[in-house]
C-alpha cells in the first residue's frame, strides 16, 4: 500500500504540474491542428488520389502513436530537471522504492499524453477520420502501451544524459530520423537496406505500426500496416522488458554512485 | 547496551571526479536521543557526510550504520528512519506549499493518497496548519512555491521535513535564511520534538551557538574529524575560565595580585586566567574595592576558531 501511494502521489504531481503549464495546454491544442489538417491536408490534396492512400488517416495515425510515445519520454527527462533544481534529493530520500518512482513518473506521464491526444482525437472526428467506437475502445490498451514504451525509452535515455541541456540535444539526436524511420510523416514498405534495418530497432515504428493497425484494420489502408498487431505488441513488450530493467538499474546506480 | 543512532567508521569519499578525498577517514558515534553537531568551514566534508547517512550518496570505503542497519546494504530500512531538512533547495516550484508538503507526507507514508487538500484527513490538515504556526508561515503555505520568498521557502522545507517524526533528523543548516522569531520558534519547536519522541539530532550549522546545546560536537576540517566531544570538553581543552576585574586604586590592584602570585594581563582590564583556581579564592585574597567584576568563558565558537587556526599552520 506504501508503495501504491507514493506511486499515486508521483503520477498527481506530474498531471498537476502539466495542468499548470500554459504552453504545454496550448501546444497540446494547437500542433495536432497543424500536424493534421494542414500536414495530412497537403499530402491528401496532392497526392491521395495517385497513390490511393488515406493521407489524413495516415497523418492522424502517426502523430497519435508518436505524440503518446514521445510525449512520455520526454516527460522522463523531468527527472533531469528535478535533479538539476535538487527535487531529487526529496524523492531519493524517501523510504520508497526506485522502481515506484520510476513507476509513478511513467504512469503521471501517460496520464499526461493521453490528455494531450485527446484534442487530436476529437479532430480526427471532425476531418472524418473513419474512426469508430471500436477503433477508439481498442485505441485505449494501445495509447498505454505506446506510453509505457515512451517511459522506459526516455528513463534509458535520461542515464546518458549530463544536464536538461543535454537531453535536448540527444532528443533531436534520437527523435528526428525515427519519424522518418518509423513512418511517421510517408509509409515506410519499401526503404533502401540500410535504412530499413535502422528502422527495426526504431521503437516508434512499433508504436505507431500497432496504432495504424487497429485504425486500418478494415480499411483499404491495411496495406501500409506493416506487421500484424500481435507481433507490433510481442516486439514493444519485449522492448519495454529490456529498457525498464536496463534504465532503471542504471539509473538508481547513477543516483548513488556520484 | 543500546545500539548507536549512527555509527561512522573510517568513512571515506571521493568524488568520481575528485583528485582528494571530501571525506578522509573519519570516524564517530552518537547515542539514541543525542543531539549532535558536525561543524567545519566550506568544504570540510559535512555535506558530504549527511549525504552518505542519508543513502544519497554511496561511500568509497568504509562503514555507516544508521540504528544498526547498514546504508549501502540496507539503505531502505535506512530511509524509513531518518529525515532531513536540506542545505539547498529542493522543492517543487511548479506545486504550491501545501502540494509540497503532502507529497512528503505521502512519500513517507504518513496519510493516504488524496488528489485534493481538501480530501486529506483532519489529522493531515491539523498537522499541516500547526507547523505551518511554528515556523510564521501561516496560510502562504497554500501559495505557490515560486510566489514565496527565499525565507519563507526555507520554513516550507522545515515543515516538510518535520511531517513525519523521523528516528534520526538530519538538519543541514537549517537556520539560513531565517529571522530570529523563526529561528528561535524553531529551536523550541525541535527542543519539544526530542523531549516527546526522543529524536536524535544531527545538525550541521554555520552558527555556532546553535551547536553550544549540543550533547556531542564534531568538528571537519578537509575531511578531517579536528575535535570531538561535549561542547564543554572542546572548549575547556583549548582555553579555561578568565576572570576580569578593576579598581580605581589600579597600582595598589597591580601589586596585591603580584603579591598573592596571580598570573595576569591587562587588555583594559586585569585579565587572569583561572587555570585551575577558582573565581572566588583570587576575589577573596584581594582587599582593594573592586569597581569591575565578572568572569568570561570560552565560547563554541573561540574553540573552533582556535582549532581551525591550529590546523592551518
Amino acid at each position: 500500500m506504501r508503495e501504491l501511494n507514493a506511486v499515486g502521489a508521483i503520477a498527481a504531481r506530474d498531471l498537476l504540474k502539466f495542468t499548470r503549464d500554459p504552453g504545454r495546454l496550448v501546444a497540446a491544442v494547437v500542433f495536432p491542428f497543424v500536424m493534421i489538417s494542414m500536414l495530412g491536408g497537403t499530402l491528401q490534396l496532392n497526392l491521395g488520389k495517385s497513390a490511393g492512400i488515406n493521407f489524413i488517416a495516415f497523418t492522424f495515425t502517426g502523430f497519435l502513436g508518436m505524440t503518446l510515445f514521445q510525449s512520455t519520454a520526454q516527460g522522463l527527462t523531468s527527472l533531469m530537471d528535478d535533479r538539476q533544481n535538487d527535487f531529487a534529493q526529496e524523492l531519493f530520500i524517501s523510504p520508497v522504492s526506485r522502481y515506484s518512482i520510476v513507476l509513478g513518473k511513467i504512469l503521471g506521464e501517460t496520464m499526461v499524453a493521453v490528455i494531450q491526444v485527446l484534442p487530436m482525437v476529437v479532430l480526427a472526428f471532425v476531418l472524418r477520420v473513419p474512426l469508430t467506437a471500436t477503433h477508439v475502445a481498442l485505441l485505449v490498451p494501445v495509447a498505454l502501451l505506446a506510453c509505457f514504451m515512451g517511459g522506459a525509452f526516455g528513463l534509458l535515455l535520461l542515464n546518458t544524459m549530463s544536464d536538461s541541456r543535454a537531453s535536448n540535444q540527444i532528443f533531436n539526436f534520437v527523435f528526428l530520423p525515427q519519424y522518418f524511420l518509423a513512418g511517421l510523416i510517408a509509409p515506410i514498405n519499401a526503404l533502401p537496406w540500410y535504412l530499413a534495418l535502422a528502422s527495426l530497432i526504431s521503437p516508434m515504428r512499433y508504436v505507431i505500426d500497432l496504432v495504424r493497425g487497429v485504425v486500418f484494420s478494415d480499411s483499404s489502408d491495411a496495406r501500409l500496416v506493416l506487421a500484424t498487431p500481435a507481433t507490433n505488441v510481442a516486439v514493444l513488450l519485449l522492448m519495454f522488458a529490456v529498457f525498464m530493467i536496463a534504465g532503471t538499474a542504471l539509473f538508481v546506480r547513477r543516483e548513488t554512485n556520484r | 547496551m543500546a545500539t548507536p543512532a549512527i555509527e561512522v567508521r573510517d568513512l571515506v569519499k571521493r568524488y568520481r571526479k575528485g583528485t582528494t578525498n571530501a571525506v578522509d577517514g573519519i570516524s564517530f558515534t552518537v547515542e539514541p536521543g543525542q543531539f549532535f553537531a558536525l561543524l567545519g568551514p566550506n568544504g570540510a566534508g559535512k555535506t558530504t557526510t549527511i549525504a552518505i547517512l542519508t543513502t544519497t550518496l554511496s561511500p568509497t570505503s568504509g562503514t555507516v550504520r544508521i540504528s544498526g542497519h547498514d546504508v549501502v546494504s540496507e539503505a531502505s530500512l535506512v530511509r524509513r528512519q531518518v529525515g532531513i531538512i536540506f542545505q539547498n533547495p529542493s522543492l517543487d516550484m511548479n506545486l504550491t506549499g501545501e502540494e509540497n508538503v503532502r507529497i512528503h507526507a505521502i512519500l513517507y507514508n504518513l496519510y493516504p493518497f488524496r488528489p485534493f487538500y481538501w480530501l486529506m484527513p483532519g489529522a493531515y490538515r491539523r498537522q499541516l496548519r500547526e507547523l505551518a504556526d511554528v515556523v510564521g508561515l501561516g496560510a502562504d503555505v497554500f501559495k505557490p512555491v515560486k510566489r514565496l520568498s527565499g525565507g519563507m521557502q526555507r520554513k516550507l522545507e522545515i515543515i516538510r521535513g518535520l511531517m513525519h517524526h523521523p528516528r534520526v533528523l538530519f538538519l543541514d543548516e537549517p537556520t539560513s535564511g531565517l529571522d530570529t522569531v523563526s529561528r528561535r520558534n524553531l529551536w523550541q519547536y525541535i527542543g519539544e520534538l526530542r523531549r516527546r519522541h526522543d529524536i536524535t539530532i544531527c545538525l550541521t550549522t554555520h552558527q555556532l551557538n546553535e551547536a553550544e546545546k549540543a550533547d556531542q560536537v564534531c568538528i571537519l576540517d578537509h575531511g578531517h574529524v579536528v575535535a570531538i566531544g561535549a561542547p564543554r570538553d572542546v572548549k575547556t581543552e583549548l582555553g579555561h575560565e578568565r576572570l576580569v576585574i578593576d579598581a580605581n586604586d589600579r597600582a595598589a590592584l597591580r601589586r596585591r595580585l603580584v603579591e598573592i602570585n596571580v598570573p595576569f594581563s591587562e587588555d583594559g582590564h586585569f585579565v587572569i586566567a583561572l587555570d585551575g583556581r577558582t573565581a572566588h579564592e583570587v576575589v577573596r585574597a584581594i582587599d582593594e574595592p573592586l569597581t569591575l567584576l565578572r568572569t568570561e568563558s570560552p565560547t563554541l565558537e573561540d574553540a573552533y576558531l582556535r582549532i581551525l587556526a591550529a590546523g592551518d599552520a
